[in-house]
């Protein structure tokens, strides 16, 4: 188990135990993290489910491929540390990371 | 003039689930004309994700939403489907006839004793822009599709967007307009390498501009757009502009179909599971749009949904005939409906 803490627009905090090889979105989902829409289902074919990774974890995350950038193209307000948290998988090394939930979807 | 077509079955959304309808609905001898959003059919596998793979479908380990989508189209060819693209459902009512009638907003009425609701998760509709305001200025100034080119003409016309769209219509209109100013918010395009090629060269020749940002503001009266704030990598500016075209792609959105009086589940319709049938009788809701207890979006369960949804719109459309369970392996009037007897 990795610990997540996904914070919505609001300021929530979700702090969420996340299964190893499942991905951001999958978490958010299941916990009910508000802004988090996934519409097509974590197919990287939508851009609902856009975060931006914590400053501090964009580094350990990486950047997103250029399936993933292409569909950034759909999000709102794009920043550099934007990514699909569908395309983020979880693993050990990503224990503790932050994410946080913009201010709408597109 | 308007259009009018009559048939047994009409069928709302040509999306995989849609198409298998046709085939389910066909070995029961009933003709279909299915129409939608679209200008092809495929639904969300054609939209969406025309070459990711799907995994879930019986028999196919895997296989594309495009491959699906023609290998259903390729299965129903035997019934004779008509299809009406590019249209949207924008009214369903019940004739005194009992049957029901289906209006576009291409001129055109469907009469049918069923009606089959599949549209997924409702009509593709492009998607706006989520920058504050822009609401006023749609249809005067903002547009999200080029029905007539003449309407651009001598404008400034500032184009946004990375894809084929945004980059076919900076090429087709910059010869027309008075100035054209093309934004993405990278340098790199989703779109044909040819027409990124062409739009770059226009670039360097001076005859339009390009920059790399997203639009954060806008600014004009009454509808009528006079300037764009854009966000760039390094700073805010302005650009002058009459005209803006938005290329975000599509969003689905349930539509008028929220209006036709059928009972909803969050926004889902509501059906049994017996014959798929919704709080109106003769009107079947298959596939994503539906809900009921344990219900699952999965492509599988529509194409369930659909045959038991058959049995039921052949009693309606033919009640004096008995309907005789086959199967198609061994059946030789199927067969023959089939094409391969």
């Amino acid at each position: 188990m990795t610990k997540l803490t996904i914070v919505a627009n609001d300021g929530t905090n979700f702090e969420v135990d996340a299964e190893d090889g499942s991905t951001v979105m999958e978490n958010a989902i299941r916990n009910a993290v508000p802004g988090i829409e996934a519409e097509c289902g974590g197919a990287c074919a939508c851009a609902t489910c856009h975060v931006y990774v914590d400053d501090d974890w964009s580094e350990v995350v990486g950047s997103p491929d250029v399936m993933e950038e292409d569909m950034l193209d759909f999000a709102y307000d794009v920043r550099p540390t934007s990514r699909l948290s569908c395309q983020i998988k979880v693993k050990p090394e990503l224990d503790g990371l932050v994410v946080h939930v913009p201010e709408r979807q597109a | 003039m308007t259009q009018s077509v009559e048939t047994d079955v009409v069928i709302i959304g040509a999306g995989p689930v849609g198409l298998f309808a046709v085939f389910e609905l066909g070995l029961l001898d009933l003709e279909c004309h299915l129409i939608d959003i679209l200008d092809r059919p495929g639904g969300q596998c054609a939209e969406l994700y025309p070459e990711k793979p799907i995994y879930d479908i019986p028999a196919w380990p895997v296989i594309s939403g495009q491959d699906l989508t023609d290998r259903l189209m390729e299965q129903i060819k035997p019934f004779n489907p008509q299809f009406h693209f590019n249209r949207m459902v924008t009214a369903l009512r019940k004739l005194d006839d009992g049957r029901f009638e289906v209006e576009t907003d291409e001129d055109e009425v469907l009469r049918a004793k069923v009606v089959v609701v599949a549209a997924g998760g409702g009509s593709f509709q492009p998607k706006r822009p989520p920058i504050p305001g822009i609401e006023a200025f749609e249809g005067h100034s903002v547009f999200y599709a080029v029905r007539r080119m003449e309407e651009f003409r001598d404008h400034d016309l500032l184009i946004v967007g990375g894809g084929d769209s945004a980059l076919d219509w900076t090429l087709n209109l910059h010869p027309i307009a008075n100035s054209v100013t093309l934004v993405h918010r990278r340098p790199q395009f989703r779109a044909a390498d040819d027409s990124v090629n062409k739009m770059f060269a226009l670039r360097d020749e001076g005859a339009l501009r390009f920059e790399v940002g997203q639009v954060s503001a806008l600014s004009g009266e009454d509808g009528q757009l006079r300037s764009a704030t854009l966000k760039g990598p390094e700073s805010e500016f302005e650009v002058e502009c009459t005209r803006l075209l938005p290329f975000f792609g599509l969003t689905m959105k349930l539509g008028p179909i929220a209006d036709w009086g059928l009972n909803l589940h969050e926004n889902l319709i509501t059906v049994d599971t017996e014959k798929f049938e919704t709080s109106e009788a003769g009107i079947f809701a298959i596939g994503d749009i539906n809900w009921y207890p344990g219900k699952l979006k999965l492509i599988l369960s529509g194409f369930h949904e659909a045959a038991l949804m058959a049995q039921a719109a052949r009693r309606i459309v033919r009640p004096d005939e008995r309907v005789v369970f086959q199967y198609t392996t061994s059946s030789t009037s199927l067969q023959k409906k089939l094409g391969v007897k």
